[in-house]
């Protein structure tokens, strides 16, 4: 058995995983509150990295940054939170509001038009090079924990412990203040909450906010540790982190962190075994398989999800 | 006391409201036949199947007649396949209402099929007419097994597991050695029917042609049958229909199936019209724009469907050519403003003129003022961009010796657009709105002159998604489908 393999997968998995369950929690928030899909959500991560980017050239670039490293991280995740909180805050206003009472499927098709029309707007906006954060120089790969077969770069532990601090603010947030309140109140029956005195419409908008600003922190987070971003990346993580969300159970918070790290220690072990185990027939590009595999048991077997309830149709 | 009912006179037929139709509906279906649209509708409707399935094929068969080049043929060949796959989407997305997001990848599995059973790469030659309906089970088979996967096929679930398996789909055949990866498989055979090989262009034509007409009868035979009914019923209310006894889940399973069958026919007949396959020709983009063809022309309508995705797919194609891309923006742009703002008649001609005014006034003030705003010369070649040379603001240096815009300032030039526009939406009073539309839609020619222009291939998916999204916001029933009644 290979142990140092074993460590850096299970170092990866959790990297991978918490940028996944950052963007379950957002895309959960928002399917809680509204039972909505919020299919352009992997773009708004798409996004963040993009302003991240942008906000890194902006202060000098990763050889010659003009401030210090820790500020200008700092900058970078708060600068793609704001951005993509009002992006998010734009798309519900534009494309999800004047459809609160059509069909379900309305909403849904609209999210495909804005997810099209923000991939594209970054196309042309950027062009179709892929573009690298070049954090290697950033931070230098060797700083970092260096603990018998674990060799951490400081960065990975930079995500990791800002996705745990952010999930951790969340969770505060949504028990302990009374906008946390107003949320689930607004989630479990939105008429009901809207009669209690509850501006529902601007709990929506909130909570939009505070969702897409976690996926923009998530895009930077994944440009951070996996270098390039692009415009189309948004479709393979915002893909992962409905699986998380839905693994997880679909509208609660523990489910999406919990469902993030599952799929992204899933995804991290079948990239490093699937070609010993299918004995070299399977790429590690195969990996998406077993992950797809994992959604269909759990559709199969337990489709609300780890922490899910079921689902009872109300008449 | 009781109350009898009201006795009915004799030998008179009662004025009773049909089934399922109350007053305020009746009303509104009655104003609607006023309307042109409406009486044109009516007729429609009220015409023998026979004759309506002559009408709507009859300009796709005289089609080739008109047409004498070699390119404007293949792109009816790509219109008829993109209107097969859009009446399979129907099925699964218009009539029941749940959101399919793999369907390309049937399409794409429908395409691959028949390369692994009539290619050299293969090794193997079968005839199309046994192909063709065995590739049309084999995927209907596939999407029954997927959709049976999400095992109450409640819609959300639905469509992640059959957005994920769009990804897996392409994953697989990007990394798999049997399909030969990115490379694809190419030297595909072409049709044959019964020893016949089709060789021309005009003959792949008449195939699709036929495919198309057949999946017409067989959706309209479908969409009136019990099942048809069923379908409806279960988009309306689901749980209602589960309470009238109807097996929601294999109907819903069947309807998956059979758009999925559909998508493989077209795969099918995509695949040796092309003469090869490569796995990202089926990718989101094709999904998204499938579905925009499925919603413009109004969900659920066999006529609207397929109007819509001749309409989208003729533009795509118009928008790759800068000389008929001005066109297209424009007419379609002047087209939207004056079917959305209807009320009052005289308010879309109002916003197009104010518009053109406020860009003349807007011109010559900058020629006086800031001449370097006018100074650069149009992308465009066709005449209307000549046209309105005298009319968007073109600052020089935005094209740089490349051909390719610089960036800096159409690019904030298109930020600013998409700023205006949800600024414009927070304006409550219709007027203002009115008025602030003038400037916005200016902006909007001086981002399609400067920037979009130079890129088509970027800019139609830019445009096609915020159609998307304007439509579902304004039009959701597309341009044909009735206006749905929710209630409450």
């Amino acid at each position: 058995m290979d142990w140092d393999k074993l460590v850096q997968l299970l170092v990866n998995g959790v990297t991978l995983g918490s940028v996944y369950a950052l963007v379950a929690l957002g895309f959960s928030m928002v399917y809680g509150i509204l039972k909505l899909l919020n299919l352009a959500h992997g773009d708004v991560l798409m996004v963040g990295a993009f302003i991240g980017w942008g906000v890194l050239g902006w202060l000098g670039g990763a050889q010659d940054p003009s401030v210090a490293v820790w500020i200008l991280i700092v900058l970078m995740v708060l600068g793609a939170m704001v951005g993509c909180g009002f992006l998010g805050v734009a798309i519900e206003r534009f494309a999800y509001r004047p459809l609160r009472r059509a069909p379900r499927i309305a909403p849904l098709i609209s999210a495909l038009g804005v997810s099209l029309f923000i991939q594209n707007s970054v196309l042309l906006l950027f062009g179709a090079n892929f573009r690298s954060y070049e954090s290697f120089d950033l931070v230098d790969v060797e700083v970092g924990v260096h603990w018998g077969p674990l060799n951490v770069w400081i960065l990975r532990i930079v995500v990791f412990v800002s996705a745990a601090a952010m999930m951790i603010a969340l969770w505060l947030l949504v028990s302990r203040t009374k906008l946390g309140k107003a949320m689930r109140a607004t989630a479990f029956d939105r008429e009901a909450a809207a009669m209690m005195g509850i501006d529902v419409d601007r709990v929506i908008v909130k909570t939009f906010f505070i969702g897409s600003a976690l996926a923009g922190a998530a895009g930077v987070l994944v440009g951070l540790v996996f270098g390039s971003i692009n415009h189309f990346m948004g479709f393979n993580y915002g893909l992962k982190g409905f699986t998380a969300a839905v693994v997880g159970g679909i509208g609660s918070i523990p489910g999406a962190m919990f469902g993030g790290l599952f799929i992204g220690l899933a995804e991290a072990l079948s990239v490093g075994y699937i070609e010993d185990v299918t004995f070299g027939r399977l790429g590690s590009a195969f990996s998406d398989l077993v992950v797809f595999l994992i959604l269909v048991a759990f559709m199969l077997l337990r489709p609300q999800g780890i922490f899910g309830k079921p689902d009872v149709k109300k008449v | 006391m009781s109350t009898q009912p009201p006795e009915q006179k004799q030998g008179e037929p009662a004025e009773q409201p049909r089934i399922g139709i109350d007053e305020w509906v009746a009303s509104a279906a009655e104003r609607r036949s006023r309307t042109l649209a409406g009486r044109f509708e009516e007729a429609y409707e009220r015409a023998p199947p026979a004759l309506k399935l002559v009408a709507l094929a009859l300009p796709f068969a005289i089609f080739p007649l008109f047409v004498d080049s070699d390119y404007l043929l293949q792109v009816g060949v790509d219109t008829l396949i993109f209107v097969l796959l859009a009446l399979g989407l129907n099925v699964a997305a218009g009539w029941v209402g749940l959101l399919d997001l793999g369907f390309v990848a049937f399409f794409g599995l429908g395409a691959y099929l028949y390369a692994a059973v009539a290619s050299p790469y293969a090794g193997r030659h079968w005839e199309a007419e046994l192909a063709i309906p065995a590739i049309a089970v084999a995927v209907a088979a596939a999407g029954f097994l997927l959709g049976s996967t999400s095992r109450r096929l409640v819609g959300d679930y639905l469509a992640i597991v059959t957005l994920f398996f769009l990804q897996l789909w392409l994953v697989v055949m990007v990394n798999a050695s049997f399909t030969r990866g990115p490379n694809g498989i190419s030297d595909i055979y072409p049709l044959e029917f019964f020893g016949r090989e089709v060789v021309s262009l005009e003959g792949y034509y008449y195939v699709t042609f036929a495919a198309f007409v057949l999946v017409v009868a067989f959706l309209y035979l479908l969409n009136r049958s019990r099942t048809g009914r069923a379908w409806r019923a279960i988009r309306e209310d689901e749980l209602a229909a589960e309470l009238m006894t109807m097996p929601v889940n294999r109907l819903k399973l069947m309807a998956f199936a059979v758009g999925a069958g559909i998508a493989g026919v077209a795969g099918a007949l995509y695949a040796p019209a092309q003469g090869a396959v490569f796995p990202l020709n089926f990718d989101i983009v094709l999904l998204i724009t499938i579905y925009a063809m499925v919603v413009l022309g109004g969900a659920g309508s066999i006529f609207g469907v397929t109007v819509g995705a001749v309409l989208i797919n003729a533009s795509l194609e118009a928008l790759s050519e800068p000389d008929d891309a001005s066109w297209v923006f424009y007419v379609a742009g002047v087209g939207a403003i004056l079917v959305l703002l209807r009320r009052p008649r005289w308010a879309g001609a109002a916003i197009v003129g104010g518009t053109v005014v406020f860009g003349f006034v807007v011109h010559e003030l900058a020629e006086r003022w800031r001449p370097s705003l006018v100074e650069g010369s149009t992308f465009g070649t066709a005449r209307v961009d000549e046209l309105v040379d005298s009319w968007v603001l073109l600052p020089e240096g935005i094209i740089t010796q490349d051909g390719l815009p610089d960036g800096a300032t159409g690019k904030l030039a298109f930020l600013g657009l998409v700023a205006a526009v949800l600024a414009l939406t927070l304006i409550r009073s219709p007027l203002w709105r009115a008025v602030g539309l003038v400037p916005v839609l200016y902006l909007a020619a001086c981002v399609w002159e400067n920037l979009l222009l130079a890129q088509p291939a970027t800019a139609r998916f830019i445009l096609i998604g915020a159609m998307l999204v304007g439509l579902m916001a304004f039009r959701p029933q597309g341009l044909f489908g009735q206006q749905r009644v929710e209630v409450v």
